[in-house]
């Protein structure tokens, strides 16, 4: 690695964080943000609400990466959707469960739902079964959930994490239950398995936004300020070498 | 408020991780290793907690009026005969790998035959799923690129105009992925920093 790099690196992470910290404020000066209209997520809380009328479950499965791995930032989102939606519907009949394909991602979901029982003040109400490893290897994570989605009259299922193909297992037993699908990966692999197999898969970076849509904190919605400006970044920078290329000077 | 003590704990490791990786002095470095050693121990003790709850949680299936499942019978079996021997023989025991291996292959083997029966009926009802446009250019080009990428167009007979094509065509799903990934990574970026920051705190009760 050469010597720049790093350095280039490390005032991309500080002019970020500058910039989360600065649209994390609240606006006085600024105008207010809104956030476009996406259908997965307003049919995401149509049948939440639904779900915890119904007396039915919900089903957040976060993947079999392993949180030290590079792919666990869809995880952690998957985590921060699921604090959010213990959170709303800790005090349905059927509380919410959520699966996963790695132990340190297990421990950490059941973590996240005692948190929110914490914080409604229902930490009597908390069951650490409702955070289950189903499985160790792909495929066995994927065929432990197959049961779930069967038996345990779970009406929303919503997978954020990092899959494989075999993800489709469960998309296939959730259509035959009639259940309401949203899906986001950060594998291309599972992305276009989940695009054919559920109704509403998210595609790319939507992925992120999952937490801003549900409304956990100014954070999240800040964060999607900062990646849109980095967006635009990138694809100055990819135009800029292009034409410089074109015209050999780089 | 939620704990600050793991809260600082996350941000000082994280830092210390991240600076290590950009700037990599002896002294970092040294610190980084120490960091990772104790972070794959403390996977493998998850692991192990997670594996246990998964135990209770049949067991509990076993004996629940409500949601009773007589297949965590097999699993609770199962689990003990593999436990048992594991810890008698060994692991690596040359009599328990096929035992364990000629259980679990085949299972696997007849779950990715599942999934590509699942695949089909998905590609059928696709346009049931997501009556659009773009659930046709979805379709299309899984054929199209199939079908490039495989290289049936690719004769000694194939005019060089075609490969060209042909070339460029290969390109574009490249392309595509990488646009995919670019934004993933943006993503992955800030969900770090948010961690290092102390703005999320999934570790913290």
């Amino acid at each position: 690695m050469s010597t720049i790099l790093p350095i280039v690196a490390f005032v991309i992470i500080l002019v970020c964080a500058g910039l989360l910290f600065f649209l994390t404020l609240p606006p006085k000066r600024r105008p207010r943000w809104g956030l476009r209209p996406i259908t997965a997520f307003s049919e995401l809380i149509r049948s939440l609400g639904l779900s915890v009328e119904e007396g039915t479950r919900l089903h957040l499965t976060l993947g079999h990466t392993g949180i030290t791995q590079p792919t666990s930032a869809s995880a952690l989102i998957g985590l921060q959707a699921l604090e959010r939606i213990t959170a709303v519907s800790s005090i349905s009949d059927r509380p919410p469960l959520a699966t996963s394909g790695e132990g340190s991602l297990t421990l950490l979901s059941q973590s996240t739902q005692r948190a929110a029982y914490r914080l409604n003040n229902a930490l009597d109400l908390y069951d650490p079964q409702r955070g289950r490893l189903t499985g160790v290897t792909p495929l066995s994570y994927a065929a432990g959930m197959l049961p779930i989605a069967h038996d345990e009259n779970v009406s929303v299922h919503l997978m954020i994490g990092h899959y494989g193909p075999e993800i489709g297992l469960l998309c296939e037993a959730a259509v035959r239950n009639n259940a309401f699908t949203l899906a986001a990966s950060d594998s291309l692999s599972a992305q276009a398995v989940l695009f054919a197999t559920t109704k509403q898969p998210l595609i790319g970076e939507e992925l992120f936004a999952i937490p801003a849509y549900l409304q956990t904190s100014p954070a999240h919605v800040a964060s999607l300020r900062v990646q849109d400006l980095l967006r635009w970044g990138v694809i100055l920078a990819l135009v800029l070498s292009a034409v410089l290329g074109v015209f050999g000077w780089l | 408020m939620r704990s600050p003590v793991a809260t600082a704990i996350a941000i000082g490791v994280g830092l210390i991780v991240l600076l290590s990786y950009l700037f990599p002095l002896p002294v970092l470095a040294s610190i980084r290793m120490l960091f990772l050693d104790w972070a794959i121990i403390l996977a493998a003790v998850a692991g192990l907690v997670a594996i246990l709850n998964l135990f209770s949680v049949h067991w509990r299936k076993i004996g629940s009026p409500r949601e009773r499942d007589y297949y965590s019978l097999f699993f609770i079996l199962g689990f003990i005969f593999t436990a048992i021997l594991g810890l008698l023989l060994g692991p690596t025991d040359e009599r328990i790998r096929p035992l364990i291996t000629s259980v679990q292959l085949p299972v696997e083997a007849s779950l990715v035959g599942l999934l590509t029966i699942t695949f089909v009926v998905s590609a059928v009802r696709l346009f049931a799923l997501h009556r659009s446009w773009i659930s046709g250019l979805f379709l299309a080009s899984t054929i199209v690129f199939l079908l490039v990428g495989s290289g049936i167009f690719l004769t000694n007979d194939t005019s060089p105009v075609i490969k060209e094509v042909l070339t460029i065509l290969n390109i574009l799903p490249g392309a595509g992925a990488r646009g995919i990934l670019l934004g993933i990574a943006l993503g992955s970026l800030l969900t770090g920093l948010r961690i290092l920051l102390g703005m999320d705190r999934p570790y913290s009760e």
